[in-house]
């Protein structure tokens, strides 16, 4: 009880940690600014890959997954012990967070998950916080409570050498990948084969099977890669965000807001949730850092208030 | 009786005969003052599963009797203690006054709260609740003037509890605290019995089984659940107040996704839907947590996190019900 609250999200560390990994204080306030605006879009590029597979999980099977940040634990983790224990360089183990948590992800959904699909939301909240409550004293008793710390590779250690404003090149990194990451997903769901399955089954499961489609298989594919996503959100964002075993609920609701908030029929409300979350979260933490996460709750309560279904759905979507 | 009962229609006898008083029913409440009378070396725990169950009946109400699912439900307890805590501090010391002043802010924040859950799905209600409780919880850290921030509220000292039978000082060994903690619990269930087997009550039953249909027989939805999330917030607050009151601190704590957590697996695993499940469940999880956090405190949340997953798989009406777990049949 005493371990995990909303109080880790408190804004001091992580904010410092934000502004000061851009390097030295940028000296205009022009240059403040885009240093906390890329600072942010990185954030936020970072939170939607975290959060996208739930948005899937979410829109796709209405299923309400608030374990959905224990993947991205369990690929911060495989990160972590590979390169702290193997000596895997990090570049090498982003492809392995990715895996494995995937190959993680398609097991439970296999033998847990499956099930739950049908039952209702309640049951789903609880099923999902008690694995929740599993995977954070699990890893507190295998690896320990303390913070992990990775060490990045030297080319991606500092910020590029441009004066005026402050972009650091980790968070560069991050937001390259997060955009590929982006615009692959997009494509895989407009323009394949996989992806005209998969909204079939968005649209409507049972006509889908009706059809042939081995919906299963689709759901079982598509949680795997939700999964994986969140896993290879984990590892990239361990070193930005912080990991310790108390992880899943510190960023659940963050990932629920980008979900509720940008609607799940979409992918680009997400992303644009995202982005917003992320930009509003530094800057807030930057200027008004006693305030801390409030802000963001206030303006989520809000937007739910005002559009219950997020601020990108469908009319008439679920 | 008869004579009237004869002249109703079949679906208002069944109304009628669903709110008389069962045996189990008078059962339980006798075994209130049993349990302080004849456990008085377990007051504190049974002070803690009063608690417990008072804010799990509270959650019944909304859940159980009106369908919401909130994660965030422990924002209205941790503002009755904080409430009970600043107030018994500052004004007055007197703990039933407290009390009054803590069920009528939780009430005053339940009804402002209540107009943001009236829309959208389940998933938004859940964001929503679970918003409202990190609100508070920033706020509480935050106003460290008022509520003493992440150091919680210390040295609350409560005043004696002025009763027509005297007046008793809270002691160390919680056999005062038990008692009051006992008796605003069988006062409220009294209160919340009343409600539910009231028409209002059997109203917010059918807006719960389908909503459309209830709003096109007429029935005023939305001022239902806005009164109901009102009592649920009050009896929540009241919960929270004893807790501040019997223990004469409030922390953070009060506010945590943990206590929004535990209270839907206390009243799940009592049953909800006929408001004692919160009573049962209580019992049930305070001497699980007791036994467990005896033998590994670290990783009780560990053994919770396994129960909850079995038991939502198993299904709880199995759970149970062991004689059904190797019947091959419906399910």
């Amino acid at each position: 009880m005493e371990t995990a609250s909303y109080a880790s999200l408190r804004g001091h560390e992580r904010s410092r940690r934000i502004a000061s990994a851009s390097g030295s204080a940028p000296t205009s306030i022009a240059a403040t600014l885009l240093t906390l605006l890329f600072d942010g879009i990185a954030y936020g590029m970072l939170l939607f890959v975290l959060a996208v597979g739930l948005a899937v999980t979410l829109g796709l099977m209405n299923f309400i997954n608030l374990a959905h940040g224990a993947f991205a634990m369990a690929g911060g983790y495989i990160t972590v012990l590979l390169m702290n224990r193997a000596g895997v360089p990090f570049v090498a183990c982003l492809p392995l967070a990715f895996i494995g948590t995937a190959l993680l992800g398609a097991l439970l959904e296999r033998t847990l998950y499956r099930p739950m699909y049908a039952r209702p939301h309640l049951d789903q909240v609880l099923f999902s916080i008690g694995l929740v409550f599993m995977a954070v004293t699990a890893v507190d008793y295998v690896v320990g409570s303390m913070q992990q710390n990775i060490t990045l590779p030297p080319w991606l250690q500092g910020r590029l050498p441009i004066e005026a404003v402050g972009i650091g090149k980790y968070r560069l990194f991050i937001i390259v990948i997060c955009s590929a990451l982006t615009v692959l997903l997009q494509w895989v769901l407009s323009r394949t084969r996989f992806g005209s399955r998969l909204r079939a089954a968005v649209d409507d499961p049972r006509v889908a099977g009706g059809l042939g489609l081995d919906v299963n298989r689709i759901f079982l594919l598509t949680f795997a890669v939700g999964s994986g996503l969140a896993g290879l959100g984990g590892a990239l964002g361990a070193e930005v965000l912080g990991l310790d075993p108390t992880f899943p609920l510190k960023f659940m609701i963050y990932f629920l807001i980008v979900v509720s908030v940008g609607g799940t029929t979409t992918i680009t409300g997400p992303l644009v949730a995202a982005l917003l979350l992320g930009i509003a979260d530094v800057a807030g933490k930057y200027y008004v850092p006693t305030l801390g996460a409030f802000i963001v709750y206030c303006l989520m309560i809000a937007i739910l208030t005002l559009r219950p279904q997020g601020l990108f759905a469908r009319a008439g979507s679920r | 009786m008869t004579g009237s009962d004869e002249a109703l229609s079949p679906a208002a006898r069944s109304l009628l005969r669903a709110g008389r008083w069962r045996w189990w029913e008078l059962a339980l409440f006798a075994a209130l003052p049993l349990a302080w009378l004849l456990l008085p070396r377990q007051s504190l725990l049974i002070n803690e599963i009063a608690i417990v169950a008072l804010f799990a009946v509270s959650l019944d109400l909304i859940l159980g009797y009106a369908g919401i699912v909130s994660l965030g439900h422990a924002a209205f307890f941790g503002f009755g203690a904080y409430a009970a805590a600043i107030f018994a501090k500052d004004t007055l010391a007197d703990p039933l006054v407290g009390l009054a002043v803590a069920i009528g802010a939780s009430a005053l924040l339940g009804a402002a709260t209540s107009l943001l859950i009236l829309r959208g799905t389940d998933l938004t209600r859940l964001m929503v609740t679970l918003g409202v409780a990190s609100v508070l919880y920033e706020l509480a850290n935050k106003l460290d003037t008022l509520t003493g921030g992440a150091d919680g509220l210390r040295g609350v000292v409560m005043g004696p509890l002025v009763t027509p039978f005297g007046a008793f000082e809270f002691d160390l060994s919680g056999r005062v605290g038990c008692a009051y903690s006992l008796a605003v619990l069988a006062v409220a269930l009294l209160v919340a019995r009343r409600i539910v087997h009231s028409p209002f009550g059997i109203s917010l039953q059918a807006l719960r089984d389908n909503r459309l249909r209830a709003a096109s027989i007429g029935l005023a939805v939305r001022r239902r659940l806005v009164a109901v999330y009102t009592i649920a917030a009050a009896v929540a607050g009241a919960a929270g107040a004893l807790l501040a009151q019997t223990s004469g601190f409030a922390s953070l704590d009060v506010f945590d996704f943990h206590r929004s957590a535990e209270v839907l697996l206390v009243l799940v695993i009592g049953g909800t839907g006929y408001l004692y499940g919160g009573v049962f469940g209580a019992i049930v999880f305070q001497l699980l947590h007791d036994v467990v956090s005896a033998w590994t405190p670290q990783y009780w949340n560990f053994w919770l996190g396994l129960f909850l997953v079995v038991l939502v798989l198993v299904g709880r009406e199995r759970f149970v019900r062991p004689w059904t777990w190797f019947r091959r049949g419906r399910r």
